[in-house]
């Protein structure tokens, strides 16, 4: 890393290359889903990025030595320019994957990602509050994702499907299996929903019970014994419920790298959160000074941010931490340790937020009452941080 | 793990799976959705010879030739069964 200054921090000039890029293309979406990850300040951002500016990040960041590649959003097929990203990227050696709602896919569209180089494609499905009702009763959002799901197939592609699971759908993940299923899924990924963004906002509102969720991989198990090694499921357990925290983007600023619609670029897709990180913009820098000299990118390098417990735990180079986003969410300090780790002080308020999710699973609510704010422009607000609330 | 593969079969890189060469981990990499892994020398040139044309003989016989060594059937097949489990390889009769 010769073109790092003398100037740059001791960790910048250890850093590896950027290997994992994810371009988040656009923030625009049909969807309206109530577990975004997206900011909740989305409709803030400035405007999208244009092709060539794309194409430049793709060439400085291979360059360096990114090789997988994401495409995601908002919803990617919204870009008319998503087949001219995927030509350019596969010229330059990505491996490339597709992550979509499936809304806007068609036989021309899948036939054109296709010739220019698309290694892969995730089919999510995304408003499940609205969207499963439709889906667990087989009408029109079953019938979009089984047209999707079967050109995905004719196309040679593994059909892969995400479903972020929460308190709203989770018992049903017997139906989901089976609708997967007939679907031709052979990968199917039940990602607990994580707590950023939109979900951050409605968190209360989705956290499963822990009966829930030890139903739900019951479940899951007798389907994985039933179907055998036909389809491979993944359960994603919520880490709320877990006693160590996830080694987040193995370390801010070791491998990932992401890249807003507006060219903002960040260690991790949620750090824009983040207080006191001067995040750099695609615009106005090289990737490769973004990468190895930016204070955002260098911030939570190596351990010297530790604070304690983590700065004196042995398991601190297994999880760095744990996550930079959630500490500051749930403690409103991001050198804390992730509050997931029960070896953190402040442990108690993911047990606490547990605990009322547990109550609040039990209570009946008349229909239609409104207590989840979907992602939309008209409810976009800057992110709140959650101060620890005495009595409930 | 060291199940015998026959050595007639030809093996190729998986489905969805790509072999490449990366300068900046001056290694050959396999990539996968969402993940990659990074090969050592031995593997990578393994791996490489897998085109689903050459049968595992060939393949050992062409490391043989290139590496100048001799007897790398017994290690070759038990790497290529690893690779097999793992499902980086897939079999051509």
């Amino acid at each position: 890393m010769s073109a790092a200054p003398e100037a740059a921090a001791p960790a910048a000039r250890t850093a590896g290359p950027p290997l994992w890029l994810l371009l988040e293309l656009t923030y625009r979406c049909p969807l309206h889903c109530v577990f975004c990850y997206n900011p909740t300040e989305f409709a803030r951002a400035g405007p999208e990025l244009a092709t060539a500016d794309w194409l430049r990040v793709l060439d400085e960041a291979r360059a360096l030595g990114a090789v997988q590649l994401g495409l995601s959003g908002g919803e990617p097929l919204v870009r008319e320019d998503l087949e001219e990203i995927v030509a350019h990227a596969h010229g330059l050696g990505f491996y490339i994957n597709l992550i979509t709602s499936g809304i806007g896919m068609t036989e021309a569209r899948i036939a054109a990602l296709k010739s220019a180089g698309l290694d892969h494609i995730q089919l999510s499905f995304q408003d499940s509050t609205r969207e499963m009702n439709d889906f667990l009763s087989s009408t029109r959002t079953f019938e979009l994702k089984s047209k999707v799901a079967g050109l995905i197939r004719d196309h040679g592609y593994p059909m892969v499907l995400n479903v972020v699971l929460h308190r709203h759908n989770i018992d049903h993940v017997g139906e989901i299996l089976a609708m997967a299923e007939r679907m031709g899924a052979q990968y199917v990924e039940l990602a607990n929903t994580q707590y950023y963004g939109w979900a951050w906002l409605n968190r209360d509102e989705l956290l499963p019970s822990r009966a829930q969720l030890e139903r739900a991989e019951a479940v899951t198990q007798e389907f994985r014994a039933r179907v055998g090694t036909g389809m491979k499921v993944y359960f994603v357990v919520p880490d709320y419920f877990e006693t160590r925290p996830k080694p987040c983007m193995s370390g801010l600023g070791s491998v990932f790298l992401a890249v807003a619609p507006d060219g903002t670029a960040m260690p991790c897709h949620a750090a824009r959160m983040l207080p006191g990180l001067e995040l750099p913009n695609v615009r106005e820098s090289p990737v490769r000074s973004i990468w190895y000299d930016s204070q955002a990118f260098n911030r939570f390098r190596g351990q010297a941010w530790m604070k304690e417990p983590c700065r004196s735990c042995p398991e601190r180079e297994k999880d760095f931490g744990g996550c930079r986003c959630q500490a500051y969410l749930l403690t409103g300090d991001a050198d804390n340790a992730d509050p997931v780790c029960s070896l953190s002080p402040h442990h108690h308020l993911v047990t606490e937020a547990v605990a009322r999710a547990e109550a609040a699973a039990g209570v009946q609510r008349t229909p239609g009452e409104q207590v989840l704010t979907f992602r939309d422009h008209r409810t976009s607000i800057p992110v709140r941080i959650r101060t620890p609330r005495a009595t409930e | 793990m060291t199940t015998d593969l026959d050595p007639g079969v030809r093996p190729v890189i998986g489905t969805g799976l790509r072999l490449q060469y990366e300068p900046a981990q001056s290694a050959h990499v396999l990539l996968y959705p969402e993940g990659m892994v990074k090969l050592n020398g031995t593997a990578g040139a393994i791996l490489e010879r897998c085109d689903g044309a050459r049968t595992v003989t060939e393949i050992v016989h062409d490391l043989e030739r290139t590496y100048g060594a001799s007897g790398l059937m017994k290690d070759v097949s038990a790497f290529l069964a690893y690779a097999l489990e793992k499902h980086w390889v897939e079999l051509r009769a």
